[in-house]
C-alpha cells in the first residue's frame, strides 16, 4: 500500500457508520429525484438499497460516490464528504455496476491488471492482490482466457474483483445479479458475505427480492423517498398493508374470476386477487374475518375449497405494499 | 381446461457449429404443454430457452427431432403456426416514435386484422392493459413497464390461441412485473389462452400451472411447481453460523446430511429428517465452538430445488462429485 493510502486509512473515522445519508435531496429541475433521504449503514453490514425503476436508486449511489452533487442534504462515506474529498474517498470505495464494466478483449489477469492500475498500487501489492481475486474468483487456471470468453457467472466475479482491487472499506453493487445463473448467484452472494466478514461495508442494489431476503437490512425507496427501511423478516411484521391469504380450490380460473367480481361489488375488501400457478392469492385487511365469506361465495358457485390459510408474505408482497 | 395438446416437442435439438466444434444449444428436448396452461421454461442465461422459442415458431430450423404448436409442424406448417400464435421476443423493441395506438394498428395490419374487427379489439385491448389513458403516448416514452404491456397487447391483437413470451420481464422492476404476471394470470382466467413463457427468475415458476428446468440445453425437470419442490430429496434446515466456513465444512461430513447449500451469511442444509438431525447438528457445532443463531426447518423453494437438480445432475456426469471429495477431506 502506498504511503497516501496508508494515512488516509488512518483519517477514517471507525467510531462512526461507513455511510451517513442525511436529508440527501437531488432535483432535476421539478423533478426530485431523491428527496430528503436519511439513513446510515453500520460497518460490515449488507445494505440492500431497493426501489422500481426510476425510484432514485442509481442517483443516490452516484452521489455517494461524489459524481453527481446533491442539491441539499449531505452524505460521508468513511467520514469523507463525496463532494469536497471525492478523490481521497473514491480511493477507499468500490463500484460494480450492473454492466460489469471489464474490458472484453483483455484477458482475466489483464483486466485485474488494469484497474489495480488506475487504483495505483505499487508492484507488489498488485501480484498479491492478482493472486487473490483469481483465487477468489474462481479463475486459476483460466487467468490468460479473453473476458468476452467467459461465462456470465465469471465475469460477475471479475468484475467485483476488480472493484476491489484496492480493498475498499466501502463496496457499491448496482445490480450485480442480473442475468446470472442462481448458482453463480449463490457463490457471488458467500464473496459478499466473505468479504464484510473482513469489515467491509456494502450497498447493493437488485431486481431480484429473493436477493434483498439475504440482506442484514433494506430500505425501500419510491419516488425519491425512503418509505420504510429495517430487516427483511422485521419488514415483513411491520411494513405489511393487510395479510396474504393462499387459496387451493378445484377450478382456480373460474374461481379467480368470481372472487375478481366479489372485490369489484365490494363483497369483500380484496386489495389483491391473483393467480399463483394453481393457487390463487389474495390480500385482505384480515383473513381470519374473510375466510367463511370467500369458502361461501365460491362454494355457490360449486367450487370445492381445498384449503385456505394464511401465508406469511413475501418480501416482494412487502414491497409493493409498500412503494405502491 | 382441457386435455388437448397445445404444444409438443420429442427429442428437439439444436447443434450450431462453431469455431470449435458442435455447440449444442438444444439437447433432445421433449415436452407437452396442455391448452390453456401457463407453461415456464425455468433456467440461466444461455441454457437453450430462446433457442427453444425459435424452433417451436419455426424462426431456427431443428437439427433434430420434431415440435409443433396445436398440431401445426413447426418447420413445415410456419404460416399457420404465425396466424395462431403471438409472441414477444426478447430484446423486443416497440417502434418508438409511435403512439400506442398507431403501434396497435401496426400490428393489427401487420396481422391482417380487418379494420372493423380492430374498431373492438384495440379498445379491448388497452383497456386490458391499462393503457387506455396512454392511447396519444409515443412508444418511446413509456415506462418499461408499460412497454411491456404494449408489447403484450400487440402481440394478442391477431386473438392468438397460444402467447409464447421470451423473458418479458427481464430488466422490469418488482411492481411491474407483478403487475405483468397478474395479466397473464387474466388471460389465463377470462381466455384460456395457452401461455408459454421463459424466464431466469426462479419466483416466477410460483405463477405457472407447469414448469420446466432447463440447464445447458437439456431439461431437467418437467412438472407443477409443487411436484418439482417435491423432487428434491429430504427436508431444509437453515442456519447462522458464528464461523461461516468451518461450519459448512462439518455439516457435508455429518450423517444424515444430503446437501448443503451457502445463503449470504447463513447455511441451507438438506437432511433426511429435520426432527432427528437438528439436536444432532447443534451438538456438532458445539462440539467444534461454533455458535449459532438458532437452527430452523425452512420450506424448499423453487432456487434451492434448481440448484439441487442441477448439481445432482452434474455429478452424476463428472466423477468425483464436489460433496464426495469434501468429505474425504473432513
Amino acid at each position: 500500500m502506498n504511503q497516501l493510502n496508508h494515512i488516509d486509512n488512518q483519517n477514517i473515522n471507525s467510531a462512526q457508520p461507513p455511510i451517513i445519508v442525511e436529508g440527501l435531496t437531488k432535483s432535476f429541475g421539478d423533478f426530485m429525484a431523491v428527496d430528503h433521504v436519511s439513513f446510515s449503514v453500520k460497518a460490515g453490514d449488507v445494505f440492500g438499497w431497493l426501489g422500481p425503476n426510476g425510484a432514485g436508486k442509481t442517483t443516490t449511489i452516484r452521489m455517494l460516490l461524489g459524481l453527481i452533487k446533491p442539491t441539499s442534504g449531505s452524505a460521508s462515506v468513511l467520514g469523507f464528504d463525496p463532494v469536497t474529498q471525492t478523490k481521497t474517498m473514491q480511493a477507499h470505495v468500490g463500484y460494480m455496476s450492473q454492466q460489469f464494466t471489464l474490458y472484453n478483449e483483455l484477458t482475466a489477469r489483464e483486466n485485474i491488471q488494469f484497474y489495480g492500475r488506475v487504483y495505483g498500487l505499487e508492484r507488489d501489492e498488485l501480484a498479491k492482490r492478482q493472486a487473490e481475486i483469481l483465487q477468489m474468483a474462481g479463475l486459476v487456471g483460466r487467468e490468460n482466457v479473453l473476458t468476452s470468453q467467459l461465462s456470465g457467472g465469471w465475469k460477475q466475479r471479475l468484475a467485483l474483483g476488480c472493484a476491489i482491487v484496492h480493498r475498499p472499506q466501502v463496496v457499491f453493487l448496482d445490480e450485480p445479479t442480473a442475468g446470472v445463473d442462481p448458482i453463480s448467484r449463490r457463490d457471488f452472494w458467500g464473496l459478499i458475505y466473505a468479504m464484510t466478514k473482513k469489515g467491509v461495508t456494502v450497498l447493493v442494489t437488485t431486481h431480484y427480492m429473493d436477493e434483498a431476503e439475504l440482506c442484514q437490512r433494506v430500505g425501500f425507496i419510491s419516488g425519491g423517498r425512503l418509505v420504510a427501511m429495517d430487516s427483511p423478516s422485521q419488514l415483513k411484521r411491520t411494513h405489511m398493508r393487510g395479510q396474504v391469504l393462499e387459496i387451493n380450490v378445484t377450478d382456480p380460473e373460474k374461481a379467480v374470476r368470481i372472487l375478481k367480481s366479489a372485490q369489484q361489488s365490494h363483497k369483500i375488501p380484496l386489495d389483491e386477487v391473483a393467480l399463483y400457478g394453481a393457487q390463487i392469492h389474495a390480500v385482505l385487511p384480515d383473513a381470519e374475518e374473510y375466510k367463511e365469506s370467500i369458502r361461501n361465495i365460491l362454494l355457490q358457485k360449486n367450487i370445492q375449497v381445498n384449503t385456505l390459510e394464511r401465508i406469511e408474505p413475501t418480501l416482494e408482497d412487502v414491497f409493493i405494499s409498500s412503494v405502491t | 381446461m382441457t386435455d388437448e395438446i397445445a404444444l409438443s416437442m420429442e427429442g428437439l435439438s439444436k447443434r450450431f457449429r462453431t469455431s470449435g466444434g458442435w455447440n449444442i444449444a438444444v439437447d433432445h428436448l421433449s415436452l407437452q404443454v396442455r391448452r390453456g396452461e401457463t407453461y415456464g421454461l425455468i433456467g440461466p442465461d444461455g441454457a437453450g430457452k430462446t433457442t427453444t422459442i425459435r424452433l417451436l415458431l419455426g424462426l431456427l430450423s431443428r437439427t433434430e427431432g420434431k415440435s409443433s404448436i396445436l398440431g401445426f409442424d413447426s418447420m413445415n406448417d410456419v404460416y399457420e403456426i404465425r396466424e395462431r400464435v403471438g409472441y414477444i421476443a426478447q430484446q423486443f423493441v416497440l417502434p418508438a416514435d409511435l403512439t400506442v395506438m398507431e403501434n396497435m394498428s401496426f400490428f393489427a395490419n401487420i396481422q391482417g386484422v380487418t379494420r372493423e374487427e380492430q374498431k373492438n379489439h384495440i379498445p379491448e385491448l388497452l383497456a386490458f392493459a391499462g393503457l387506455t389513458d396512454f392511447t396519444d403516448r409515443l412508444a418511446g416514452q413509456l415506462s418499461g413497464g408499460m412497454k411491456k404491456k404494449l408489447a403484450l397487447a400487440c402481440s394478442l391483437i391477431h386473438e392468438p390461441q397460444v402467447v409464447m413470451l421470451d423473458e418479458p420481464t427481464l430488466g422490469v422492476d418488482p411492481v411491474s412485473r407483478r403487475e405483468f404476471w397478474n395479466l397473464l394470470g387474466n388471460l389465463r382466467a377470462e381466455h384460456g389462452l395457452t401461455i408459454f413463457v421463459c424466464t431466469p427468475y426462479m419466483d416466477e415458476a410460483e405463477r405457472c400451472t407447469q414448469i420446466g428446468l432447463i440447464y445447458e440445453g437439456k431439461l431437467i425437470a418437467s412438472d407443477t411447481p409443487n411436484q418439482i419442490k417435491h423432487l428434491v430429496a429430504g427436508e431444509l434446515l437453515e442456519l447462522t453460523p458464528s464461523r461461516f466456513v468451518p461450519a459448512q465444512e462439518l455439516m457435508t461430513g455429518l450423517e444424515g446430511v444430503l446437501e448443503v447449500q451457502t445463503y449470504g451469511e447463513k447455511l441451507h442444509v438438506f437432511v433426511d429428517q429435520a426432527n432427528r438431525r437438528m439436536a444432532q447438528i447443534e451438538a456438532a457445532l458445539k462440539a467444534e465452538g461454533i455458535t449459532d443463531e438458532g437452527i430452523r426447518p425452512i420450506e424448499v423453494r423453487m432456487e434451492e430445488a434448481f440448484i439441487s437438480l442441477i448439481r445432482r445432475q452434474t455429478n452424476t456426469e463428472m466423477k468425483p462429485a464436489p460433496e464426495i471429495a469434501l468429505k474425504g477431506r473432513v
